[in-house]
């Protein structure tokens, strides 16, 4: 047997891979997915949900983090449920990868300026002002997320929001 | 023309051709009920627990191939169905499991016997609906029996409110689908070409290769085709718990099952192939043991219909996605013929070392229990089982002849099985022997069905290996627990003799091995009552071979007088009342080198 791996294959273990499923639009069938991660012991680390341009068909995007083995027991189990109609798994493809975030950050005035440049440098958007608060609008790589919420740390984090990864191919290329 | 819900799923099961339903009414099924009285081409089998009925309808479902029908009421009912819906998803077994539910307008409402069937069966079925219109019942259940018997099979739930069961519309029974087509379901039977000619070459190279056959043989219906396989290229074939029967197991190449309590010599011939072909198996634990001790020589070649199995547990070198039968004709016609060879000797010589073997000190065994049932049938009756010793000793002394002659719960391991299944399959084949062989824990989970067995005039006679212990947690105990039996004592059981008469059937005991056929005999004189036969064994006795859960075949522990043994067992086929001189060659032909032409020579000489 090939058990042995190439370093290559070994670093792929520790990463996180990026799944989406075509779904029927029905009642229940989040229940199924989450179900089967949940059963099977597979780790989820982010899920988004929403309907399509056809709105019979809902897409999900799904982060999870497991060996290639386990990604491909995940896109085979996920294809026998009966309402799956398609599981596309992106490790492999050109895609274009975004989250958005909602951070809502202490803002003294002093502080004000500093956090404003920091949106700025990030392409954020404050979308709410308070006394004491921005709510601070990020959008784009997880890895670009975490590294505004490391900076906004400092001023205090309130609460947070993420929206999980959403992914699309690049190209004509479909899910 | 106006139908009521319930007389719609009951038009779409007529059209689906099923005959039989195993259920038990209550309050939400209450329409049900009413519209089955007009029915009566659809024979219902009123069970005495749901737990019951969903066992009828797998062994029903196994015995035929059919799919099996249940229906149960909502909340308890529902929930009743549950191990027997769980039993049949673990085995594959085609079934459709229909509830009742409450109104729509109470669901969610914790409202009276509400219980969320369709989440609580979400793991263990197939698929499963909840029917919220009377317009949705024909494809649900156009649906389910499509979805439940194709591809790799499995259980399909309908859950049906009272109120769409109750409503009036419109409907027209011709619409009913003939042909389902599901867009996100198509289940892929023919095997990738490209692949089944590397497995061909990869045959052709092997010299030390090993046919493997699960229950997806059986579900396929593939005994002609592992048959012509194995006989083609003189590979020795092993069968899993749930593919016995895929090859005739008297057979010269059949080496009965692998893994936990299989043949020694299936077990060493699987540790020392170069080629092992998986044929529908999925690589349980019970068969490998220790997954990366398992086949540790041995390329991979992996056919099954459900593309998740490949690589869940071994990664094969040579996958081929596909229906067995479709996948083993198409392999066929590359296979060449493949002449007997040393490969071949060697595991002769290991069935020769290593018999299935139990003693003849006079007392009564279970080996001869089972001996016995299958040489006063002829080996024809249908054997179904339940969980433990039993069992196991079933899985290696009844030898089938045939698939669907060995019913049994193999991935769940559910006991209180036997008795439900064998009561569905009689239903199913009622010109047929149905034998359930039991234990005196098992029978105790599932004991109330002899009425329904009775009501109905089924002969199912019911071997209990009465061993006064749970056999085998007790066997466990004593191997991994240093001997402390903790809660493993039955001498605390009802007379199984008298329970038998109290519901209406015929009870026998024996206790000597000598009284064995003629009760046997006088069981299967009966044709329209339930038999059991008590039949009572020491509670030592142990399943050998055995290797220990997740452990590797260096580990399997044998009998350990064996040679004595196999000099008792010689000296006695002398002495031993056979009535059936084969039986005495059988023994022979288990530990002769050549099979079945050492058997031949035997009878000539």
């Amino acid at each position: 047997m090939a058990n042995v791996m190439s370093p290559a294959l070994l670093a792929q273990m520790s990463q996180q891979h990026v799944v989406t499923a075509l779904v029927e639009n029905r009642a229940g069938v989040l229940a199924r997915v989450a179900g089967l991660f949940a059963r099977r012991g597979y780790n989820i680390e982010s899920l988004t949900v929403s309907v399509t341009d056809d709105p019979q068909v809902s897409r999900m995007t799904i982060v999870v983090g497991g060996d290639h083995r386990v990604l491909e027991q995940i896109t085979k189990q996920l294809h026998k449920l009966i309402e799956v109609i398609r599981v596309m798994d992106y490790t492999e493809i050109p895609a274009v990868e975004r989250e958005l975030a909602f951070i809502k950050v202490s803002a003294e005035s002093k502080d004000r300026a500093e956090i404003m440049q920091i949106v700025e440098i990030f392409r954020g958007r404050i979308i709410d002002m308070g006394e004491k608060t921005f709510i601070i609008e990020v959008t784009g790589s997880v890895d670009k997320i975490d590294k505004v919420c490391d900076l906004l740390n400092s001023y205090g984090i309130k609460e947070m929001v993420r929206t999980g990864l959403i992914a699309m191919a690049r190209g004509a290329r479909t899910a | 023309m106006k139908f009521s819900g319930a007389q719609i799923m009951l038009e779409c099961l007529r059209q689906e051709g099923v005959k039989h339903i195993f259920g038990y009414p209550g309050g939400a099924v209450l329409p049900i009920y009413d519209a089955l009285y007009d029915y009566k081409d659809i024979t219902h089998i009123l069970v005495r627990h749901e737990q019951g009925a969903a066992h009828m309808a797998d062994g029903y479902a196994r015995a035929t191939g059919q799919v099996g029908v249940c229906l149960a009421t909502s909340g308890p009912g529902a929930t009743n169905l549950v191990t027997g819906i769980a039993t049949a998803y673990m085995d594959s077994i085609p079934m459709v499991a229909i509830t009742g539910q409450v109104r729509t307008t109470a669901i969610g409402k914790d409202a009276f016997q509400e219980a969320d069937i369709t989440g609580i069966t979400m793991p263990i079925t197939k698929h499963n609906y909840l029917v919220k219109s009377g317009d949705e019942i024909a494809r649900a259940i156009a649906e389910a029996f499509y979805i439940a018997n194709t591809g790799r099979p499995g259980p399909v739930l309908v859950d049906l409110p009272l109120d769409v069961c109750l409503n009036k519309i419109e409907w027209d029974p011709s619409t009913y689908p003939k042909k389902v087509t599901i867009a996100s379901y198509k289940p892929n039977n023919r095997g990738h070409e490209v692949q089944i000619k590397k497995a061909a070459a990869a045959i052709a190279e092997a010299s030390r290769p090993v046919l493997y056959v699960g229950g997806g043989a059986i579900a396929s219906g593939a005994q002609a085709e592992v048959t012509e396989l194995a006989e083609r290229t003189n590979i020795l074939t092993t069968t899993t718990l749930l593919g016995k029967g895929a090859i005739d197991e008297t057979h010269r190449l059949a080496m009965g099952m692998l893994g936990m309590h299989g043949t020694a010599y299936a077990n060493h011939a699987v540790a020392n192939c170069d080629l092992l072909i998986a044929v529908g198996a999925r690589f349980d634990d019970r068969v490998t043991g220790k997954v990366d001790q398992f086949a540790t020589k041995a390329k991979v070649i992996h056919i099954d219909i459900d593309p998740a199995e490949i690589g869940k547990v071994r990664v094969p070198e040579i996958p081929i996605v596909g229906d067995v039968r479709t996948v083993l004709r198409e392999l066929l016609k590359h296979v060449e013929e493949r002449p007997w060879g040393e490969w071949n000797d060697q595991i002769a010589t290991w069935k020769e070392l290593f018999p299935l073997i139990y003693p003849r000190d006079g007392k009564l065994y279970a080996e001869y229990v089972i001996e016995q049932i299958g040489e006063a049938t002829d080996w024809q009756a249908i054997m179904t089982t339940d969980v433990g010793q039993h069992q196991m000793w079933a899985a290696q002394y009844y030898k089938c002849r045939r698939p669907r002659q060995f019913i049994t719960s193999g991935g769940l391991g559910t006991m209180g099985y036997g008795l439900p299944a064998a009561i569905g399959a009689q239903m199913a084949l009622p010109d047929s022997r149905v034998f359930c062989l039991s234990g005196d824990g098992s029978f105790q989970m599932c004991a109330q069905e002899l009425m329904t067995a009775t009501v109905y005039g089924l002969p199912v006679i019911t071997a209990i290996i009465n061993n006064r212990s749970l056999g085998m947690v007790r066997q466990w105990q004593e191997m991994f627990y240093s001997e402390r039996y903790s809660h493993v004592d039955l001498q605390a059981s009802p007379d199984f003799v008298k329970l038998v008469e109290a519901y209406g059937g015929v009870g026998l005991r024996v206790d000597k091995p000598e009284d064995v056929r003629a009760a046997l005999e006088e069981s299967l004189k009966i044709k329209n009552r339930p038999v059991v036969l008590d039949c009572v064994i020491p509670t030592e006795e142990n399943v050998y071979p055995m290797i220990p859960s997740g452990q590797s075949i260096d580990e399997m522990r044998i009998r350990e007088n064996l040679e004595d043994l196999k000099a008792s067992v010689h000296a006695d086929a002398e002495a031993w009342s056979f009535s059936d001189e084969d039986q005495v060659l059988a023994r022979y032909v288990e530990v002769a080198k050549g099979g079945e032409a050492r058997k031949e020579s035997l009878i000539d000489g």
